[in-house]
């Protein structure tokens, strides 16, 4: 059966990665809409909100675009995928721009890396950027074909510290140990960027494609 | 733990690539997509397209290229070479770029990097630096940014103009050593070392690898985060996986 796929667009980054790659897992006659339309997202099977850049600038814009009730709703409702600013949104308040306060789904801050060293005494760089293991701290239909400690592609200099513990399901190790992917209900959150990550990330996106919560 | 990077470069001069590209099984060696194909099944962390176009006319053919590539290929992609504006920052981005290298415009107008940054984000803009040796045999070590292919000098020293760009709020930077590019005699590791002490964002090295072990010493004792090769790659002297089954023999995190 056909499905309408929303990847939310509210003018944060570089969503043609995003869309190109889940139509390459999506089945041919499934629809893609990449939108900031708030009637499209809530009538959308599924719904995949990305975003890349400053806290303050995606608050800004989801708030302009009048996001947030969609998203909201979205994100209870069916099944969700958050990647990047758009897991970290969901989150209380982040510590970036002097402090900003976010959509507040999930109680918990976001954070910046601290500065750290690695076993050699190297800095850590930050961003982090590239390809760092995932531990898959539950088991889940999205991790299904995905090895443990597989590498996924980050770029990011914060974190999100959810309260609840039994959101976490992945943790990755940067400097810190930090939670890397959330997920409750429908909803499934990434820190890294699936549509960049190679066979693994396909395959993740594949299995939010065909996901029955 | 975080891998190092390893990001074959390819030079695309109105739309094919140049400089050589030999592989057994590839049918049209010069067609960007079907060696980015390549070297993503061969386990590239990411793919740099360079774009050397010289006549405007053909620039246009670069943003298809990226275009083809970003349909399927699902690994990050650079793109430098002529990036001048906002609007060229935009439609590399809008045609599957995932960052764009900016170079001489920079070094021009730095207020550009400072622009596209807060406009695009830190992530996507990459800030190319070539730089070659000034200090003379005993004298404490210094480098030069020079433009036009290493042979205009800019009076800008490396890694100052390294540190003002990260504080222009550059993502990366992309370091090319002009002395040893070219030369297969390995990265100018000084150089790296210094660059990459100074700056808190990631350094990729570029310019001189003529060997698998010359990708280790970038990493180990350059300190690089990424190291960035054409030569090695395009003509299969080695394969991207063997480099990365090589520097993990030599204790180098890498994703195989």
């Amino acid at each position: 059966m056909s499905k309408t796929i929303a990847v939310i667009d509210y003018g944060m980054g570089n969503l043609r990665s995003v869309s190109k790659a889940i139509e390459h897992v999506a089945a041919a006659d499934d629809q893609i809409h990449v939108t900031d339309d708030p009637e499209l997202i809530l009538q959308a099977d599924r719904v995949v909100f990305p975003g890349q850049g400053a806290a303050r600038d995606c608050m800004a814009a989801i708030s302009n675009h009048q996001l947030n009730r969609a998203v909201l709703e979205a994100a209870s409702s069916k099944p969700f995928l958050g990647i990047c600013m758009g897991m970290q949104v969901l989150m209380s308040f982040s510590e970036e721009n002097q402090g900003t306060q976010l959509m507040g789904l999930f109680p918990g801050q976001v954070r910046h890396f601290p500065e750290s060293r690695d076993a050699q005494g190297a800095r850590l760089k930050i961003p982090q950027m590239g390809w760092n293991r995932v531990s898959q701290t539950r088991p889940h239909p999205l991790w299904e074909g995905i090895e443990d400690q597989t590498r996924f592609y980050f770029v990011h200099s914060y974190y999100v510290d959810p309260e609840q513990p039994e959101l976490v399901a992945g943790t990755t190790d940067y400097g810190i140990r930090f939670t890397s992917v959330i997920a409750r209900d429908n909803l499934f959150a990434t820190q890294f960027h699936p549509e960049k990550s190679a066979d693994a990330g396909l395959r993740l996106l594949r299995n939010f494609v065909n996901w029955q919560p | 733990m975080l891998a190092k990077r390893i990001i074959p470069c390819l030079d695309v001069d109105a739309g094919r690539v140049v400089k050589g590209v030999k592989f057994v099984d590839i049918r049209d060696a010069g067609d960007p997509v079907e060696v980015a194909r390549r070297y993503n099944s061969e386990g590239a962390d990411e793919i740099t397209f360079l774009d050397i176009t010289a006549s405007s006319d053909d620039r246009e053919t670069i943003v298809h290229v990226v275009e083809q590539v970003a349909g399927e290929v699902f690994i990050p992609l650079t793109v430098g070479g002529g990036i001048r504006t906002s609007e060229d920052v935009r439609r590399m981005l809008n045609a599957g770029a995932d960052k764009v290298a900016i170079n001489t415009a920079a070094v021009f107008n730095p207020e550009f990097v400072r622009e596209a940054t807060s406009r695009f984000g830190s992530q996507c803009i990459v800030v190319a630096i070539d730089a070659k040796r000034t200090s003379g045999e005993g004298e404490p070590a210094k480098w030069e940014i020079f433009t036009h292919g290493g042979r205009k000098p800019t009076g800008l020293d490396a890694i100052k103009w390294a540190r003002k760009m990260v504080e222009y709020g550059a993502g990366e930077i992309l370091l090319t050593s002009m002395d040893r590019d070219g030369t297969k005699i390995g990265f100018d590791l000084e150089l790296t070392r210094a660059i990459s002490d100074a700056v808190t964002v990631p350094v990729i090295a570029s310019g001189g690898v003529g060997n698998l072990q010359h990708l280790v010493d970038g990493v180990v004792q350059g300190g690089a985060d990424a190291v960035l090769a054409a030569s090695i790659f395009h003509f299969a002297e080695y394969s991207i996986e063997e480099a990365k089954r090589f520097m993990a023999a030599q204790g180098v995190e890498v994703r195989l």
